[in-house]
């Protein structure tokens, strides 16, 4: 055996091979986020007629890169009754939570770090966790506005999780695996295939009119899930202050803002995976094989990114335009509407595969 | 090797945690080192190769269960003092249950290694071309289908008993109804009058 040819191999070599892979998605991502974290604030701006930050940099394109520094070299401060474990536990769970769901993206064919057979189930189990760093933000501070800000997160999170665990049960149904790589391949072929539009081309057009809602759902799910406006009721500015953040400052609460960007953006990506042919193109041209696998790759990254900006700009534009709900009013949409209407999509689905037309 | 490292990590933390929880003084940390239980617990059925099972394990203990204990007991005022008042009067006790519930698991998992599925002359048919989700799939609505309703239908009747606890109707409480205000139109809403000036509007 040459030793050299087999060290990818071995315990170390595996090992190596994946912290770049792991680096390789965390790294862009990074850099990705203050990009994004500009446009969201650029889209808010101008929505309401003004330039946004305009002074960092051309455009303002470096004002991120300026909050991170200053964020950074500010003063951490503890409150003097605050469970200090715990307290700076919080945003660490946060952040840690909302970079580990990129484990299992698939970016393009073959993209993609760890592809393992039960993705989506990996994706909800996480984002499921994602309702600690909250609760324990809340209830570290020691103080009555985090405290009630993170109850409301802990009820709205696990109520939003229910409905967003039925429309994913729509996908696998349709998709008939968990793996998320295999999920995008089956959506190939052009846009009548992916599963917002039932994703079996003109066969599968009549259960488009469950999955059309079910992607709207996932949606509007996503936005609370994340505690995005119209749904950031655990940081009312309003009734709250700032919520479970009012005690944060300096890096433990820069950790909290990346968290939620990264956790907002990983749920644009996830509703394109899942609904929009991740990254498959919309149309095909004919003549992508004929490329060098490397273009290929490359060329499907290019749609997978573009499909991630634009569901952000959707968020953005929501933040933007939607009042916020009012707290009883989130959980009627939750129990009252969504809950009900997705398992009935649950069952329309299921009927549709045992008695439609690609049952087997 | 690399899962025999991951197998005694994941063990130890699961053990630790388990002991944490019984021994922290805040009940909250109690709750906190349940979860990291319940999340080492998930890693070991990777460990086994039983991936399914661990992501419903965080999903539904994890993600749903410990999420309303942390809930419960952070708005609980707990009186650490008198939770730690007669320790020493229910040790024994506590202690004899701990024994006999210790041997009834050794008895139990000897037995399943001995005598059950463990002892791997009766395993029962793999699909190996099929993940562990599908074949949990098709044992559950095949062999184990009317279990698997009845248990659905305890949780049913749990779910509508918790609901008729705690379910009041105050008289005299005013209520929202969407659909009546979507309903409300300009001539339901609004009334037009002209009034004459020093006269104002008569109810």
């Amino acid at each position: 055996m040459d030793p050299t040819t087999n060290f990818w191999a071995t315990p170390g070599g595996w090992t190596l091979i994946t912290v770049a892979q792991i680096m390789a998605v965390i790294l862009p991502l990074l850099v990705a986020l203050a990009f994004f974290m500009l446009a969201d604030r650029k889209i808010w701006a101008g929505v309401q007629m003004r330039k946004g930050p305009n002074v960092v940099g051309p455009f303002g394109l470096l004002q991120s890169f300026a909050d991170l520094i200053k964020f950074v070299l500010k003063e951490l401060v503890i409150p003097d009754g605050a469970d200090k474990f715990v307290f700076l536990l919080a945003p660490v769970l946060t952040f840690t939570l909302a970079m580990v769901g990129w484990a299992v993206i698939p970016f393009a064919p073959g993209w993609v770090v760890s592809d393992i057979n039960v993705g989506v189930m990996y994706l909800f189990a996480i984002s499921s966790l994602g309702v600690y760093g909250i609760i324990m933000g809340g209830w570290a501070s020691n103080s009555k506005y985090p405290f009630l800000g993170s109850l409301r997160s802990a009820a709205q999170m696990v109520s939003y999780e229910v409905s967003i665990g039925f429309v994913i049960i729509t996908v696998i149904l349709l998709a008939g695996t968990m793996n998320l790589q295999t999920i995008v391949e089956n959506q190939a072929g052009g846009f009548w295939n992916w599963y917002v539009f039932g994703g079996d081309g003109l066969r599968g057009l009549p259960i488009a009119l469950v999955m059309i809602p079910m992607a709207v759902i996932f949606f509007i799910s996503a936005l609370a899930e994340t505690n995005r406006p119209p749904f950031d009721l655990p940081e009312a500015e309003s009734e709250l202050v700032a919520g479970y953040q009012v005690e944060y400052s300096s890096s433990p609460f820069l950790l909290f803002m990346i968290g939620e960007l990264v956790s907002i953006v990983l749920m644009c990506a996830v509703i394109s995976l899942l609904f929009f042919g991740g990254w498959q193109a919309p149309f095909v041209l004919g003549f992508e094989h004929t490329w060098p696998p490397t273009v290929q790759s490359f060329y499907g990254l290019m749609w997978f990114v573009m499909k991630i900006c634009f569901f952000f700009f959707l968020i953005a534009m929501a933040k933007a335009i939607v009042p916020r709900y009012r707290y009883d009013q989130l959980m009627r949409l939750g129990w009252k509407v969504f809950l009900p209407t997705s398992l009935v999509a649950v069952a329309l689905v299921a009927a549709w595969r045992v008695f439609g037309p690609a049952a087997a | 090797m690399a899962l025999a490292i991951a197998f005694y990590l994941l063990a130890a933390v699961t053990v630790g945690s388990g002991f944490a929880v019984v021994s922290s003084r805040n009940p909250v940390h109690s709750v906190l080192f349940l979860i990291l239980s319940f999340f080492s617990a998930a890693g070991l059925f990777v460990t086994l190769g039983a991936e399914f099972l661990a992501m419903l394990l965080v999903v539904v203990y994890v993600g749903a269960v410990a999420v309303l204990f942390l809930f419960v007991v952070m708005m609980l005022d707990v009186d650490f003092a008198a939770l730690r008042q007669g320790f020493a009067r229910y040790m024994p006790l506590g202690g004899l249950v701990a024994g006999i519930l210790a041997i009834e698991m050794i008895v139990v998992a000897t037995a399943v290694s001995t005598q059950g599925a463990a002892r791997l002359n009766d395993t029962p048919t793999v699909h190996t071309d099929v993940s562990n989700a599908e074949t949990i799939g098709r044992v559950l609505y095949t062999d184990y289908v009317y279990f698997f309703q009845a248990a659905g239908l305890v949780l049913l009747v749990a779910m509508i008993g918790a609901i008729v606890l705690t379910l009041r109707h105050k008289p005299g409480v005013r209520r929202q109804v969407i659909a009546d205000q979507v309903a409300r139109g300009p001539k339901s809403g609004m009334r037009i009058v002209q009034i004459k000036s020093g006269q104002g509007i008569d109810q």
